[in-house]
């Protein structure tokens, strides 16, 4: 009895140091930010204000902008991406497909990349004298160059491209690793039944993956409405200019929050408001992503933590 | 002999090696770019110049790279050590000694991932000026070295252990917190080591956090930096891009370097 008590407390004393650090720097701010959420602060001082802040942000045009901005992305960018992912995993988990290393390196590659490197790299490749620009002109594809960065659909379109070039491979290994849990004979069995290439991989393939689909979906769409690194760095003048993109177009919610403590007179209460609404948003498609292809609850979360493990082993790879 | 497949086989190879060269060749573009001077870069010069000097010059001098990577390369190392002794450690409480109440305390440990950064930021800020860690790397390493995610990673690659092995050493009279730096870390390599890619790759990219604590020249990460050699009035191209290559370069090398290993880790527990 005494060997038990004393392997318990063990046990409490190997979780501890990650305890301190959680309680610090996410318990106790995810709280504090509660609390704030409900202050107004200028420079020092802090008042109680009750629900103003989340009226003001109910009539703020910046907030439904920057919301508009965020989800044109969660709605264009995340689908595209998955299923450009999902077909690479199908074409390279194919035996008979030759220099698959190869193709799985290199479409994997920009994952790699930091997230700053890559957007900036994308402003370069864009810009109005710019490799993209000067190449389509060679090709008479255009007839004079294209104000990419300075014209807001436009400038929407690059932000899309470079996440789908940062994105699409890294969702790549997490299908390729699901998909190499699938036994052969499934597939065999199917095609001796005469079943096309193309039918079982939405007979079999896909709903087997289900749980993993769920699962990027889940990851894209928390990273997507936390996206910052991008929109302020290929935007011109990045965390300095007035502007995030041509007509605000990269001002997701991330990037406002920064703004609203950073950049304007701070008011960290009304920031605060905002990123409580982030929270909100995500817990809440989070939420309807899960009832939505709940099929046997229990089986499925079993099985998202099986592939899970398998997936993050892979995935840093 | 039938043509259909063969038509089908060039279209897949096609778009494969299509995919491929637009993945690959913004690197190559770094590359290039790095040794060509700003003006070649925007013409969109696709050969090697003789700038790469003069662009390194100008980067290790007028805005001291230097220092920006050696701050990255300690805030990386630092975090790396301590959020794996941090979070391998939890995990490892949580698998080894389970126990009701802490399954329910991992339980908490994960609905905690869902929260933005976002959310986070303010009060954080708020810490550490408290503290008075502004502009000091611990402030980053502190909050870095918490990471939920790597917890999760861990106990998954902890599942499989033989558990008779840790109860064998204690028989053997080994204190616990032995046990698990002599006999189970040893035994874990190739874990600690992708856990470690993952840690180093997320810290020496860091941005966010950094920018908001970070508020000196002498001070900043390669990351930093670079971003605001992009954002001046006046960028040179041929200086950001030799700035991104040093800065991609570190993170490219570990990716390749540590592979091998990883592969290797990942056959091993295929085999168990």
């Amino acid at each position: 009895m005494a060997h038990e008590k004393q392997l318990n407390r063990t046990g409490w004393f190997f979780i501890l140091p990650s305890s301190i650090l959680l309680l610090f720097f996410i318990v106790y701010p995810i709280f504090y930010s509660f609390y704030l959420s409900f202050t107004s602060t200028r420079g020092i001082v802090s008042q109680f204000v009750g629900f103003k802040n989340y009226v003001r942000m109910f009539g703020d045009p910046m907030f439904f902008l920057a919301l508009k901005n965020t989800f044109t992305l969660l709605l264009i960018q995340v689908p595209i991406m998955l299923v450009l992912s999902i077909t690479f995993a199908a074409v390279l988990n194919n035996k008979k497909v030759r220099f698959r290393g190869f193709f799985r390196t290199a479409i994997f590659l920009p994952a790699v990349t930091s997230l700053i490197a890559y957007s900036i790299l994308f402003k370069m490749l864009f810009s109005y004298d710019g490799l993209i620009n000067n190449t389509l002109l060679s090709l008479s594809i255009i007839d004079s160059p294209l104000q990419w960065m300075t014209t807001p659909k436009l400038a929407t379109f690059v932000l899309i491209l470079a996440m789908i070039w940062r994105w699409t491979g890294y969702n790549m290994i997490f299908y390729l690793s699901a998909m190499q849990n699938i036994s052969e004979d499934l597939y065999e069995a199917a095609s001796i039944d005469g079943a096309s290439k193309v039918r079982t991989f939405f007979t079999i393939t896909i709903p087997l993956l289900k749980p993993i689909i769920l699962f990027t979906t889940v990851m894209s769409t928390i990273g997507t409405l936390q996206l910052f690194d991008e929109p302020m760095n290929l935007s011109q003048g990045g965390t300095t200019s007035s502007m995030v993109g041509p007509d605000n177009v990269f001002l997701t919610l991330s990037v406002y929050i920064y703004n609203i403590c950073f950049k304007y007179t701070p008011n960290f209460g009304y920031a605060a408001t905002v990123s409580y609404a982030i929270l909100l948003i995500i817990a809440l498609l989070t939420f309807v992503q899960f009832t939505l292809s709940r099929d046997k609850e229990e089986v499925m979360r079993r099985r998202i933590e099986k592939e899970t493990k398998k997936m993050v082993k892979e995935g840093l790879r | 002999m039938n043509i259909k497949p063969k038509i089908g086989s060039f279209l897949l190879y096609a778009f494969l090696s299509v995919s491929a060269f637009f993945s690959i060749f913004p690197f190559f573009w770094i590359i290039i770019g790095s040794t060509n001077s700003a003006l070649d870069i925007q013409k969109g010069k696709l050969s090697f110049g003789d700038q790469l000097i003069t662009n390194f010059t100008k980067l290790f001098g007028e805005s001291d790279m230097g220092r920006a990577l050696f701050n990255s390369a300690k805030i990386a190392i630092l975090t790396v050590f301590l959020s794996l002794l941090v979070t391998s450690m939890a995990a490892y409480g949580f698998q080894m000694y389970k126990s009701k109440a802490r399954e329910k305390t991992y339980s908490f440990f994960l609905l905690t991932m869902m929260i933005p950064f976002a959310s986070l930021m303010i009060p954080l800020f708020q810490i550490i000026v408290v503290f008075r860690m502004l502009n000091s790397h611990l402030a980053i390493i502190l909050v870095a070295s918490i990471s939920v995610f790597m917890i999760f990673f861990f106990r998954q690659s902890f599942v499989n252990y033989q558990t008779e092995i840790l109860q064998a050493a204690r028989v053997d009279g080994a204190g616990e917190l032995r046990i698990f730096f002599t006999i189970f870390f040893p035994s874990m390599r190739s874990t600690y080591a992708a856990g470690a890619i993952y840690a180093f790759m997320t810290s020496w990219n860091a941005y966010l956090w950094p920018l908001i604590v970070l508020q000196s020249n002498d001070k900043r990460t390669a990351t930093l930096l670079i971003s605001s050699l992009s954002s001046s009035y006046t960028p040179d191209y041929g200086v950001i891009m030799s700035g991104i290559a040093l800065a991609t370069l570190p993170v490219i090398v570990v990716f390749f370097a540590f592979q091998k290993q990883f592969v290797q880790g990942m056959v091993g527990s295929v085999k168990q």
